[in-house]
């Protein structure tokens, strides 16, 4: 599926994932997290196995879905994660208002809006204080206040040590990253700045260096 | 607080949320079991040779709908995934579900042992052992549960798998007919499923004041099978999946 990838991120960075639906990115992403079959192989990250018990301490996964328990408030839902990754209640707190749910706290989960929901997700791995924090589209069906916010929450978050890498479809998103990594059909095909993805595909904007890549015209 | 408490306490919270389910956990068996004794009214003989029985078989049945329910919905919502990802180990997430449906199946137990002793006037010589052993059952129903979640990819077909763990076992168990009047390979059925031992301490517990020697047998295969249960089910649990 995802043959002979070797891909180095800097440390500090936010790195996009980016291509067309299908192509293999939440395949990638579920390989570094240490939850996908892999047919033959190894994943290491960060030095260690993929899903090792080390590596379960560092790397925090946030899938596409929100997948946090709709049948329990905002804070139960993060104090359950807190306990896991032992993070204390001032931890808890920060995420609350990292995410911008600290009004939200004591309401069911299910009530919310799908985009809360899903940074509810976000907050329970900030929780787990994570090196590497693998972001499954993120930003999805948010408003462009919320998508803005997050990315100046993901710039944050690099800006204190953390790697990131976040998939997204969305070729806008790619300029916020310090590089992009293009994928089709399970390869990657560039991995570059948004800069040098301009240059390289001589296209006016990032939506339209996307549809060349994605169309399989420049490689 | 550890992972295992931790776990037991979040699904307590979610419980906690469902008062129905609660109310369904509590007084459901106790329902029944005054349904049965009034359906038997005329016949106070009947109710009181298969009353205790009744007071094991109804928790072993709600606890094993509940937890398969709930397992398999933590498996298709993506949060069992996410917990892979997490420093939980899968002994600490099947302790902390069987820790939390016990205090669940504890309750539901005291409710109905007191109905039943108090009320419906079930003639048994220690109510602790009674209290006991529907405990035990209601950690067996949780503990295969816990198992049989994993065969089902759906909440639907765990709810089918009910009847196919449960009336096999209700009606090889020795509370219809008499185990030792059963075709060999019936009798030889019924000595391998836990619930025949959990009525014959139940049998036991008419005549018998404290725990006689087969009980402490019967107790023992029980609380060994919960905990082969207990163990297949956290081998079940894949940390990786397609």
């Amino acid at each position: 599926m995802l043959p002979g990838l070797d891909l180095q991120v800097a440390t500090g960075t936010v790195t996009g994932l980016l291509g067309p639906s299908g192509c293999g990115k939440t395949t990638l992403i579920r390989c570094l997290a240490g939850v996908q079959i892999v047919e033959s192989g190894e994943v290491s990250v960060l030095g260690a196995p993929a899903g090792t018990t080390v590596n379960r301490a560092r790397v925090a996964y946030v899938t596409q879905a929100s997948s946090v328990y709709p049948d329990l408030t905002v804070r139960q839902n993060l104090s359950y994660f807190a306990a896991l990754h032992g993070a204390d209640a001032a931890a808890l707190e920060k995420s609350l208002a990292d995410v911008g749910l600290a009004d939200r706290a004591d309401q069911l989960t299910a009530d919310l809006s799908g985009g809360q929901r899903s940074r509810v997700s976000l907050a329970a791995a900030l929780l787990a204080d994570p090196d590497l924090l693998l972001l499954d589209e993120p930003t999805v069906g948010l408003d462009p206040v919320l998508r803005r916010d997050l990315w100046n929450l993901f710039g944050e978050l690099a800006a204190q040590g953390r790697t990131l890498l976040v998939s997204s479809h969305v070729m806008d998103e790619a300029g916020r990253c310090d590089q992009v990594l293009l994928m089709r059909e399970g390869q990657i095909l560039a991995q570059t700045s948004p800069e040098d993805l301009l240059a390289r595909t001589g296209a006016d904007d990032l939506e339209d260096a996307f549809l060349r890549i994605a169309e399989g015209e420049a490689a | 607080m550890n992972r295992t408490t931790a776990t037991a306490r979040r699904v307590l919270e979610q419980l906690s949320h469902d008062r129905r389910s609660v109310a369904i956990i509590v007084v459901l068996p106790s329902i029944l079991l005054v349904l049965f004794r009034y359906v038997f009214d005329g016949n106070q003989i009947v109710f009181d040779r298969v009353g205790p029985q009744m007071l094991g078989i109804f928790p072993f049945v709600v606890m094993f709908l509940v937890t398969s329910v709930t397992m398999v919905r933590e498996r298709t919502s993506g949060t069992l995934e996410r917990l892979m990802t997490t420093p939980l180990r899968r002994g600490e997430l099947i302790g902390g579900y069987a820790i939390a449906f016990a205090l669940a199946a504890l309750v539901q137990s005291l409710v109905s042992s007191a109905v039943a002793i108090w009320w419906l006037d079930l003639g048994v010589e220690s109510a602790w052992v009674v209290v006991l052993f529907a405990v035990v059952d209601a950690l067996l129903g949780t503990a295969l549960g816990l198992f049989f979640s994993a065969f089902a990819r759906t909440e639907f077909q765990a709810v089918q798998f009910m009847p196919a763990v449960v009336i096999p076992q209700l009606l090889l168990c020795g509370l219809l007919a008499p185990r030792d009047k059963m075709a060999d390979v019936l009798e030889w059925l019924s000595t391998v499923m836990p619930l025949t031992w959990a009525t014959d301490a139940f049998t036991e517990s008419l005549t018998t004041s404290g725990l006689n020697g087969a009980m402490w047998r019967d107790l023992a295969i029980l609380v060994g099978c919960v905990v082969v249960a207990v163990a297949g089910a956290s081998l079940t649990l894949r940390r990786r999946t397609p």
